[in-house]
């Protein structure tokens, strides 16, 4: 898919902080950089708190960025604009969210909830083909053209997502970002809306941002996988890379915690467990935000934040285990790790 | 082994404004001592309703039972009173929840919590008990226990309190422990820590454990037997590999397939199930899955089936099994493990 590879959004040091009073800031996103090609799937995955959400948000400037830059198309998503270089910004990138229940109006009719945003992006002339458009865009998600004259409550979870789906399809967008759009629904249902938004992928050339903390479902999805924790980017590579090699600690925990669906597997394999909680994003810990918890810590971690380096091609990963300075040290203890 | 708890033929209903929903059709299975038993399924497959029936945590009205016993130490409970079951709740058998912020009490410290049950159901005195909650606390794995103690549960992070719920449940060595969907709130990493601290625990005490959950991951893991729920019934029953590599009903059969696979190709399109479950307040004749099944057959939508005894372990509702059907094998995506499933 991405032979051609090229950028459709670049995030350059990406900085997000909620002031909390007058002297402390919660760092929710602090200091990320990748890049997302055209055509591909960009899986986020973190544990709760991590920033992952945030970081979604601040893309398409649902928050405004602390620091650092989203360039679309080269263009600079958070430099100054009008309201009329916004609303073209708004009309590429759209997002489907979490919550099927909460992020769709439960006094609008599916049908206006589809159109709300052609009508303010003038896409459609008249009534007639307002309808038709929605009634399209119904079906393009697997329901029916009758189902518009209903309210969000008369459908299931699975239904919501769909719909929620044909809403961000309504104008035409480059760019999705998915922020867990199926955590809340049951695993057959999963399947389905995953299916879904593979298959609209391939129809319409679209990119994705899909934000999850379910490791095996964002492999299935993606092309290229980035973990994040405590509001830095810990690893990036492609999906297949990250899941047969990963590089960071936290990365190698983060899989081997997944309950795999076979007893045998899970009987005799090895876990590495990380012991406690994820710290505060408040007050950090200092060098390596991972160090408190793990299990291949060095004194350096405690002192200099490591580095966001390409470690091979395409598999980039800020750890100082793989920094040639402390190569000697690194290459014994991998070495006690695998024993 | 013996059977700690037997329940049979348990029909659970509400009565609703839309009328009377069948939420557990005829439930039975039974649980031995030191397992862990597994009962997988989607929400609204009757799961959760099994689960607090056993409890007698099911308002009544507009809950009612409508058929069946629980037997528990060869008592029904289901005809014992509510005074009865306050001496059974929380010291024979009690319950974790999914979320640990909203089933602890906000206003009341953690080490308070702890010593109700002790003190309710143990005739123990105050110091006791919190001598007994600070050992119970660090038994969970919680660090600091003494300091711990005297915290509120807001001061938790999300699986502190998920370990402090469990030492409330632990607190007066229950038979059996009922943990409703335990870890789904919880993040993957520590998830596998409580899982780790559960499996310890029942090592430890012995406590015979329900677990339900939609995870098969956390079934594969942590569990001895399965029942796999769909629409009020148990349509598949068995020990854990059987499930897994031996299933029998075409549900179960699309829930394995709807996992995606750490090793698979990622080309590979997901095996979802179509359509969505039924409505239980007009609950199919027929096999509840049948709407949703691609091996509904005519007698499928009229006729619930038998249970067929695959082994002495392995039961399956499905008429696929019976001998007029053909023969049919499970989808590809289906196979766990691939090889083990040819012996």
């Amino acid at each position: 898919m991405n032979n051609n590879k090229e950028k459709l959004l670049e995030i350059k040091n990406l900085k997000k902080h909620f002031k909390m009073d007058r002297n402390n800031y919660l760092k929710a996103v602090d200091d990320i950089s990748f890049d997302i090609y055209k055509g591909e799937t960009f899986g986020l995955v973190g544990e709760s708190g991590c920033g992952k959400s945030t970081a979604g948000r601040t893309i398409l400037r649902l928050y405004e960025a602390t620091e650092g830059a989203v360039n679309f198309q080269g263009e600079n998503v958070h430099a100054k604009k009008s309201k009329k270089d916004l609303k073209k910004f708004n009309r590429s990138m759209q997002m489907i969210f979490q919550d099927p229940y909460a992020s769709l109006n439960p006094r609008m009719t599916v049908k206006d909830i589809i159109a709300e945003g052609m009508d303010i992006h003038g896409l459609v002339n008249n009534k007639k083909e307002r309808t038709a458009r929605v009634n399209e865009l119904l079906e393009t998600v697997g329901l029916n053209a009758d189902h518009g004259n209903r309210y969000p409550h008369e459908f299931s979870g699975g239904q919501r997502q769909r719909i929620g789906i044909a809403r961000a399809l309504a104008v035409n967008p480059d760019f999705i970002v998915a922020d867990e759009p199926i955590s809340a629904l049951d695993v057959s249902i999963q399947a389905q809306v995953v299916n879904l938004l593979k298959k609209l992928q391939r129809e319409r050339g679209l990119t994705y941002l899909f934000i999850a903390h379910d490791l095996s479902m964002v492999k299935h999805i993606s092309d290229r996988v980035g973990v994040m924790y405590l509001g830095n980017m810990a690893e990036v590579a492609t999906s297949d890379d990250l899941y047969a090699e990963p590089l960071h600690p936290y990365t190698q925990a983060l899989l081997s915690a997944i309950p795999i669906s076979d007893p045998e597997v899970e009987r005799t394999r090895e876990r590495i467990i990380v012991e406690g909680d994820v710290p505060s994003p408040i007050n950090p810990p200092s060098g390596c935000r991972f160090r408190t918890r793990c299990p291949m810590a060095m004194e350096i971690c405690s002192k200099v934040v490591p580095e966001w380096q390409e470690h091979s091609k395409d598999h980039w990963v800020a750890c100082h285990l793989y920094n040639d300075k402390y190569n000697e040290e690194n290459k014994a203890r991998q070495n006690l790790a695998k024993a | 082994m013996d059977k700690i708890l037997k329940v049979n033929d348990l029909s659970v209903s509400f009565d609703t404004y839309g009328g009377e929903v069948k939420a557990v059709r005829g439930v039975t299975f039974d649980l031995d001592e030191k397992e862990t038993l597994a009962i997988v399924g989607e929400s609204g497959s009757g799961k959760s309703v099994t689960a607090q029936s056993i409890m007698r945590l099911i308002p009544m009205p507009p809950g009612k039972f409508a058929s069946g016993s629980i037997e528990f130490n060869g008592e029904n409970v289901i005809e014992k009173s509510e005074k009865q079951m306050e001496g059974i709740r929380g010291k024979e058998i009690s319950m974790i929840f999914q979320d640990p912020m909203t089933s602890l009490n906000p206003t009341m410290t953690v080490g308070k919590q702890i010593a109700e049950g002790l003190i309710k159901h143990q005739n123990m005195s105050k110091k006791e008990a919190h001598h007994r909650g600070v050992e119970l606390l660090k038994l969970v794995g919680i660090p600091n226990p003494e300091a711990r103690i005297k915290q509120y549960p807001h001061e938790f992070s999300g699986g502190m309190r998920q370990r402090a719920m469990i030492a409330i449940a632990l607190a007066c060595n229950p038979k059996v422990l009922i943990a409703d969907e335990p870890t789904t709130a919880l993040d993957v990493t520590i998830q596998a820590q409580i899982l780790d601290l559960m499996r310890d625990l029942q090592d430890q005490t012995g406590t015979s454990i329900i677990l339900i959950t939609h995870d098969l991951g956390v079934v594969a893991n942590a569990a001895h037997r399965v029942a796999v729920m769909y629409g009020g019934k148990i349509v598949e029953t068995g020990n854990v590999d059987e499930i897994f590599y031996n299933p029998k009903h075409p549900y179960t059969w699309g829930l394995l397939g709807s996992m995606p696979k750490l090793d698979s190709d990622s080309d590979e399109e997901l095996q979802a199930i179509p359509g969505s479950p039924p409505d239980l307040a007009d609950p199919p004749k027929g096999c509840p899955f049948a709407a949703r099944c691609p091996y509904a057959m005519k007698v499928c939508e009229d006729h619930m089936p038998e249970y067929t005894e695959l082994s002495k372990t392995q039961k399956t509702a499905c008429w696929l099994l019976d001998e007029r059907s053909p023969k049919v094998e499970p989808p590809e995506s289906a196979l766990v493990g691939g090889s083990k499933v040819n012996e």
